[in-house]
């Protein structure tokens, strides 16, 4: 009885009907915490007594990098559960995280290398962090290749998430780096066990583009999910007139 | 204004770093949704082809 809501969970039809009702609540709330958050970060915020203005950076950056350790970890699960129960829907959500992660990924890099261009001297630096991040890139770009370069839908979605559940490996790595090794990257102000280091003038703004960028993420993720689980139903099932007869 | 898009001489930084990031949402947003009106019009058109092979 407990475990319904489970199974429920792995039927095409149902989690296709409940992620297009989803999709706008999610979408509309990620798009009023990611301007309410811009907003404050670019105006309402104080500047760094030592970063001055460029420490704004930190509004993109620390989502995004936020993201393309978050989104990484949710295909690794779905990869995981997909390859252990067999769940065809764990497929299709990891194979949609994929090109999220990989696009928010660059993004983190890129707004990283513009941060630390005037702080630290350089655009890049082989430095612990930036070469695990830039090494969680080229992870999602080879779990998408990986996915391309077969054509057999089950032997894609096996072979792309051991790859995907080994390369989980490198999340921890990404995010202890800046403790475990002497790194140019300055230490978590927020994902920290103590109280975060930052007045509220600062802290709030970054609290809602977190939020922001999360549920972003879980709205892109449903029409993504939504689109792997149709293309992937050679049926003819009523379902799916129904789905795109409107 | 002016003072505000000069980001205290940090503009050629700022900007760029907020830029990337708002476009990518939207590219994310038009590709997501497109990607889904395609496989919607896919699962369209192998009904119809079913329907005439019935």
């Amino acid at each position: 009885m407990a475990w319904t809501w489970f199974h429920r969970l792995g039927s095409p039809p149902y989690i296709y009907g409940l992620a297009a009702r989803l999709t706008p609540w999610f979408a509309w709330t990620a798009a009023l915490c990611i301007l309410a958050g811009t907003y404050g970060g670019l105006v309402m915020a104080p500047a760094d007594y030592q970063q001055g203005d460029d420490f704004r950076i930190i509004y993109v950056h620390a989502p995004t990098a936020w993201m393309s350790l978050m989104v990484y970890t949710t295909m690794a699960i779905s990869a995981a559960v997909g390859l252990i129960w067999r769940i065809k829907v764990s497929h299709a959500v990891a194979a949609a995280c994929a090109p999220i992660g990989a696009s928010f990924t660059l993004v983190a890099l890129v707004t990283g290398s513009l941060w630390g261009y005037r702080m630290w001297g350089t655009y890049w630096e082989w430095d612990p962090r930036l070469t695990s991040e830039l090494i969680l890139f080229f992870l999602y770009l080879g779990y998408m290749g990986l996915r391309s370069s077969i054509d057999d839908t089950q032997r894609a979605d096996r072979a792309s998430a051991v790859l995907a559940v080994v390369g989980v490996v490198n999340v921890p790595i990404i995010h202890f780096s800046v403790m475990w090794w002497n790194s140019l990257h300055q230490a978590p102000s927020v994902m920290q066990l103590a109280a975060p280091t930052m007045p509220a003038s600062m802290l709030i703004p970054l609290l809602l583009m977190l939020l922001g960028f999360t549920l972003m993420f879980a709205a892109l993720l449903l029409v993504r999910m939504r689109a792997e689980i149709l293309s992937r139903e050679r049926g003819a099932a009523s379902w799916i007139r129904e789905a795109v007869a409107s | 204004m002016s003072e505000f898009l000069n980001m205290g001489g940090y503009a050629a930084y700022v900007w760029p770093a907020y830029g990337l990031t708002f476009v990518v949402i939207v590219w994310n947003i038009i590709w997501a949704r497109r990607l889904l009106a395609r496989s919607r019009e896919e699962a369209r058109r192998r009904l119809a082809m079913r329907g005439e092979e019935a």
